[in-house]
């Protein structure tokens, strides 16, 4: 438990510096200036919250490979931390779109598919819910996280096709595109730390996933305990 | 048994099942009419915007009616008891899913052979013309919506809220192909009617795709 307590804090110091970097260190932007300085947080967030969701399609295929169900522990733990990230992405892009396209929204293909990405787990989160059994919840939410997960490449060709107005990748765009070095530091140190951040929390919601299910199968056994015993009294 | 014969077999007993009492079909297919009247008063489209919003309202149509339609699809073998005879049945789970999935694209299709007309006479929009290409567009979608459809009413009914949440879970994961099906049957609609080779390429790509995650993972559906 503590050595978690210790890797928070360090974790915290990390973050209060990320924002330090990005407001202070990473050089002004030319056109944009401050405005810009909110994509140290929506980018970074964005690649964990991708990260988050790798974790969910491969936790998804090991638990149906494995029937383990820590493997379902996994996939709902990164699915909620993952939904965690893309709210941030979806909150601090119109902030940012605000100023600098002048609108808040715009049915680009980046914020589309980001919007249904986000639908599309919350769907995932609200099936669990109604779904009692563990063992069947398990397979049966691998099945659709499965299922979403082989939609998302279909969504992003036919989103794709629409004309575009997010900005082109900066980061692996091909030639004439890149940070200026010290955006880059300031931004691969930002999203270093959300990462961690992203672990720490799947790593906690895991946790809290396994205790639950240990409190399901003890209340189980109580109740197993109390029926057997009202049986043998009867009788 | 083959898978083939096996699906056949699954097929014929949905079919007779259904002619029975005709009850899913006729409750369909007044819901269709009544979306296409209701769309009249919310937009109350001349005849340019009509050709313009065709083909969006046609799909989300279907679409609510797929993800009403095919609630019961699983959900009466578990109100029945006779998901245990399926499970039992000399069967592979495919060939189960299989034969229900073409059913429904049966079904799914009869209702659209009332819908293009009703719409086509009530928005004065001529679908004549471009009907072989047209039935092509809307077989290509309505085989993905009903694959998918199917699977996901088998997941849906072990749920709670099982009618809620059917649609909760189909219409997100059809966004591609509505788009897919809404541009194909929008340059259908232009002057000079014209079949985009992207979108159809889209459709059969999502069919494909879908089509494969089911035989994949029909077998999770209807374990015990």
């Amino acid at each position: 438990m503590k050595r978690y307590g210790i890797f928070a804090l360090i974790l915290a110091g990390l973050m209060v510096f990320a924002g330090y970097a990005a407001l202070f260190i990473a050089p002004d932007e030319a056109t944009m200036h401050a405005i810009q300085r909110i994509f140290y947080f929506h980018a970074s967030s964005g690649w964990a919250a991708m990260e988050a969701s790798m974790i969910v399609f491969f936790a998804n295929i090991a638990y149906l490979a494995k029937r383990d169900l820590k493997w379902d522990w996994l996939a709902i733990s990164a699915v909620e931390v993952s939904v965690a990230f893309w709210t941030v992405m979806l909150v601090t892009g119109p902030i940012w779109a605000h100023p600098v396209w002048g609108v808040w929204w715009t049915w680009d293909w980046r914020l589309t598919l980001t919007l249904v990405i986000w639908i599309l787990y919350l769907c995932y989160m609200i099936f669990r819910t109604l779904l009692s059994d563990p063992e069947r919840r398990a397979v049966f939410s691998a099945v659709f996280g499965i299922f979403v997960f082989l939609g998302v490449p279909l969504d992003y060709l036919s989103i794709r096709i629409w004309r575009t107005q997010h900005p082109q990748p900066v980061i692996f765009g091909g030639q004439n595109s890149g940070l200026d070095p010290t955006m880059a530091k300031v931004f691969f140190y930002c999203s270093g730390v959300m990462t961690l951040l992203m672990i720490l929390l799947v790593i906690k919601r895991y946790r809290l996933e396994r205790l639950r299910h240990e409190a399901e199968e003890l209340r189980l056994s109580v109740e197993e305990a109390s029926e057997s015993a009202a049986a043998i009294r009867n009788s | 048994m083959t898978t083939a014969r096996a699906a056949a077999i699954v097929f014929g007993r949905e079919v007779r099942a259904e002619m029975r009492t005709r009850e899913l079909l006729q409750t369909t297919i007044v819901f269709v009419i009544i979306v296409v009247t209701l769309f009249n008063f919310a937009f109350e489209p001349d005849v340019a915007e009509a050709r313009r919003i065709g083909p969006g309202l046609i799909w989300i149509t279907l679409l609510f009616a797929g993800s009403l339609m095919l609630n019961p699809s699983f959900a009466k073998e578990q109100n029945n008891d006779t998901i245990y005879a399926l499970r039992m049945a000399p069967a592979t789970s495919f060939a189960i899913v299989l034969g229900k999935t073409l059913a429904n694209l049966l079904f799914l299709s009869i209702t659209e052979i009332i819908l293009v007309p009703v719409f086509s006479v009530l928005y004065n929009v001529p679908v004549l013309p471009v009907l072989g290409r047209l039935a092509l567009v809307l077989l290509l979608g309505t085989f993905g919506l009903v694959v998918v459809g199917t699977v996901f009413s088998a997941l849906a009914t072990q749920a709670r809220l099982r009618e809620l949440l059917l649609p909760l879970l189909l219409l997100p994961v059809m966004i591609p192909l509505l788009s897919a099906a809404v541009e194909a049957t929008a340059g259908l609609f232009e002057k000079p009617a014209a079949l985009d080779r992207t979108w159809l390429s889209m459709l059969i790509a999502f069919d494909v795709v879908f089509f494969t995650a089911s035989w994949l993972l029909c077998d999770y559906l209807l374990e015990e």
